[in-house]
């Protein structure tokens, strides 16, 4: 048996099937998992993302702390509230966790990470926070809900407590506000316009009805991977991992180089392999034909071996299997994927596939 | 609970098959088969004409999670194949038993048929899965 979130009962009152994710009991589904990746897509639904943990930064030097441990660069955050995402790395430049960092106060950030990393990551925040004096406060007496979708603002705003509705509307993409108890990030894993709402977990089954009063369509892990593997979001533990580069799985965006002199973990191992012409290619792929594209599956150019499958499925909005892989330079806008000893043509994309409702890639 | 149709036989491996009285019988997988899968999007049919043994392999359905295979519960040659699930592999979901039947086989032996799990059985097969 898994941690349970304080959601747990709504869940199996709702007829959803629970599954072990990242030490937790959580709902695959509720019937449907493709009528529910609808539902977002289209129109609003609510995921219960408790089982990741938000955890509180305290110190003065809580900055250069942060400065320090991630390779995204929290300097960049002016405005309080404002977010980041970005990676967490080890020194040969491998990936611990990646996660979102609000700036809150300068004496206080707020990080939501992993829940399968959690542990992990609690021991190596904890080990480089003493020397900046920070205090690492894993705030376990919160639960988290994504409310998303086209309609999540209009639907979500209302419910909200009342002295954080008028912040709310004002909220931008990728921005928060603080209140006394709740937090709202106009934050989400799903490529659709949205929120991920933090609270007491007593209030959490209270809220999580008036949302389901008010048509928000509960939705599954099931649903959260296929929505974020259309939007071209990385999944940890499938898409990267400690052994894996951002160099390697599409995240050099996130890997802030300037200023030269911030010596960020894991800077000095990918400073050499940076414009490394060796360095492995993260794609979208898209199958052709009938089939399914699933995690590990071998790309190959003729004979050759020229990559891997890292995350793949179906995709509802596309209504055909898509994936994100890593392949090797060289690899141009098709190659064969093997399933079941069989080679499938599959076109390679730049991702996302979806966003905001929109379909971004051209289909033959 | 699931649907355990009490006409038919089923295999341990959750493939329910109907006796057609002809010789050839309907295979298909059961209700508790499709909801543990989830949506099905892709199914794999069998070539008419295959000839299987017992027990191999002969289909897959894939769904948002997982490829599954499909065993012949019984052996034989495939006479015929639900092309519909081509187009639609979520009649599995909708009706496992109608409509989202997978494959027709001309028995070989159907004293195989009657070894097979009858509904009782199956449902009591269920029952230990379940805990």
């Amino acid at each position: 048996m898994g941690n349970k979130t304080a959601l747990f009962e709504q869940h199996h009152a709702m007829g959803a099937r629970i599954v072990p994710f990242g030490g937790w009991d959580m709902p695959l589904h509720y019937g449907s998992q493709i009528e529910e990746h609808h539902q977002v897509r289209r129109h609003v639904g609510m995921f219960d993302v408790s089982h990741m943990t938000v955890v509180d930064l305290h110190g003065q030097r809580v900055r250069d702390f942060l400065r320090h441990l991630l390779a995204n660069d929290v300097a960049r955050l002016k405005q309080p509230g404002k977010a980041l995402y970005s990676c967490m790395l080890n020194p040969d430049g491998g990936v611990i966790d990646d996660l979102i960092v609000y700036y809150l106060r300068d004496d206080w950030y707020r990080m939501v990470v992993n829940a399968a990393t959690t542990e992990k990551d609690l021991r190596w925040i904890g080990d480089h926070a003493e020397e900046y004096r920070v205090a690492v406060s894993p705030r376990r007496d919160l639960a988290m809900i994504a409310v998303q979708g086209p309609r999540a603002r209009e639907t979500a705003i209302p419910l909200l407590p009342e002295a954080l509705r008028m912040q709310a509307e004002a909220i931008k993409p990728f921005s928060a506000v603080a209140g006394e108890h709740w937090f709202v990030g106009r934050t989400g894993y799903t490529g659709e316009d949205g929120f991920e709402i933090i609270m007491p977990v007593d209030q959490a089954p209270e809220f999580w009805r008036r949302l389901a009063d008010a048509s928000v369509a509960p939705c599954g892990l099931g649903a959260r991977d296929t929505l974020r593997l259309e939007a071209g979001m990385n999944l940890y533990g499938s898409d990267m991992d400690e052994q894996t580069s951002p160099l390697e799985a599409g995240l050099s965006w996130t890997l802030a180089w300037d200023p030269p002199d911030r010596e960020f973990i894991g800077r000095r191992a990918l400073d050499e392999k940076r414009s490394d012409p060796a360095n492995r290619r993260f794609v979208g792929l898209v199958l052709n034909g009938r089939g399914v594209l699933r995690d590990h599956q071998q790309l190959f150019l003729g004979d050759d071996l020229v990559g891997e499958i890292t995350s793949g499925g179906y995709s509802p909005t596309l209504e055909r299997s898509i994936a994100l892989a890593r392949v090797n330079p060289g690899v141009g806008e098709v190659c064969q994927v093997e399933i079941r000893g069989k080679r499938l043509d599959a076109m390679v994309v730049k991702p996302p596939f979806v966003r905001n409702g929109q379909v971004q890639i051209t289909l033959p | 609970m699931s649907n355990i149709p009490p006409e038919l036989r089923y295999a341990k491996s959750h493939e329910w098959i109907r006796d057609e009285g002809d010789g050839t019988a309907t295979v298909g997988i059961t209700d508790h088969a499709q909801e543990k899968l989830g949506d099905l999007v892709f199914v794999e049919l069998p070539e008419p004409g295959t000839q299987f043994t017992q027990g191999v392999e002969c289909a897959v359905v894939e769904s948002v999670k997982a490829a599954s295979d499909i065993y012949s519960p019984v052996g034989g040659e495939v006479v015929a194949v639900n092309e519909e699930l081509n187009d639609a592999p979520e009649t599995v979901n909708d009706d496992p038993f109608g409509g989202g039947w997978i494959f027709k086989i001309k028995m070989s032996d159907s004293a195989q048929l009657a070894a097979l799990l009858d509904a009782d059985d199956y449902a009591q097969l269920l029952a230990s899965e379940d805990h």
